[in-house]
């Protein structure tokens, strides 16, 4: 896994969120603020330009590149979140990156994120993907499969972690004033959270 | 003094409750207000947040009070041990304690122990 494979994550994220952005937005109109698409669009075209302008030279310096800039730049909650879980995976990860070493810095980020945002799986965020997808990275790791089909089945267990949010009442954020009115909409953390993790396993194919 | 540093979404809100803490507080209380996005909307601007430390930080430690979601996330990210730290109060009153404690010469832990208090207080 090279420095550009972590490049070209970001910026299919950035394509996914801008053509997905519409539907981000639905989903926090629902039950949240509505701008999540608006705000996570901005983030990611402004991790893009940080990306081309600094030219990084380890996926590290990407991830914390990427993190540092959303936290910049986002202004809604998904910019600290997401930006602590890149640094903290920027801080995590060891050159040069293997699937056991990229499993371990991911895990530290969704650590990173459960710790900013008090979140725990089944609180209806974007806890609720990143977790699984972090298990099922480890769990590809521990059975020796190839970097595609690891990060195949971690988007896989996003997918699957982002629409068991829409039977749950809300823990956190905005969404948790609504009560049992959160119930029936999938969470928009974890949909932006699937979109990132269907990027990298397109990216690596 | 310590300092004291009002995060809200809104930048009217902020600059609003500063004015409050510091009419109460008197005006030599070292309070600074980061509201919105760096565009004039809603939201945390985490350039802001650090701006405003920097104004009022003296060398004693800087309380910050966060409204709600992304204004709590930005302060937790700037958090540093016995220097820099988050008060969980309400906004407004904890705004108000914590200026007046903090402009009448009390230490980092009495600011935020102040606040705090506030988290309790009645009104009726």
């Amino acid at each position: 896994m090279d420095t550009d494979l972590f490049v070209a994550w970001f910026e299919e994220t950035a394509r996914l969120v801008r053509e997905e952005r519409d539907r981000l937005t639905r989903l926090d109109a629902a039950i949240g603020d509505a701008d999540h698409g608006t705000n996570l669009d901005r983030g990611l075209t402004e991790v893009c330009k940080a990306l081309a302008d600094s030219a990084p030279e380890s996926a590290a310096e990407v991830l914390t590149t990427a993190g540092t800039t959303l936290i910049r730049r986002v202004g809604g909650a998904s910019g600290p979140l997401y930006g602590s879980v890149f640094r903290q995976m920027g801080k995590a990860l060891l050159t040069p990156v293997t699937l056991a070493g990229f499993s371990a810095a991911f895990e530290a980020g969704v650590v990173a994120v459960e710790r900013l945002g008090k979140a725990a799986l089944g609180d209806k965020t974007m806890v609720d993907a990143l977790a699984p997808a972090s298990r099922a990275l480890a769990l590809a790791v521990r059975d020796g499969v190839s970097v595609q089909e690891a990060l195949d089945q971690a988007a896989r267990a996003a997918a699957e972690g982002a629409k068991a949010t829409i039977p749950m009442q809300a823990r956190k954020g905005r969404a948790s004033y609504l009560g049992e009115r959160s119930i029936g909409h999938e969470d928009p953390g974890a949909a932006s959270a699937v979109l990132f993790m269907t990027a990298l396993a397109t990216v690596a194919g | 003094m310590v300092g004291v540093v009002l995060v809200s979404h809104s930048a009217g809100l902020a600059a609003e409750a500063m004015a409050l803490a510091l009419g109460i507080a008197g005006p030599d209380a070292p309070v600074a207000a980061a509201g919105g996005t760096s565009d004039n909307g809603l939201g945390t601007s985490i350039d802001r947040v650090e701006a405003a430390v920097r104004s009022v930080d003296q060398g004693h430690g800087v309380v910050l009070i966060p409204d709600l979601g992304s204004s709590v996330l930005t302060a937790r990210l700037l958090e540093e041990e016995e220097r820099i730290v988050v008060a969980d109060v309400p906004f407004v009153e904890g705004a108000i304690a914590a200026a007046v404690a903090a402009g009448a010469g009390s230490s980092l832990a009495e600011v935020l122990e102040a606040a705090e208090e506030s988290r309790a207080f009645r009104k009726l």
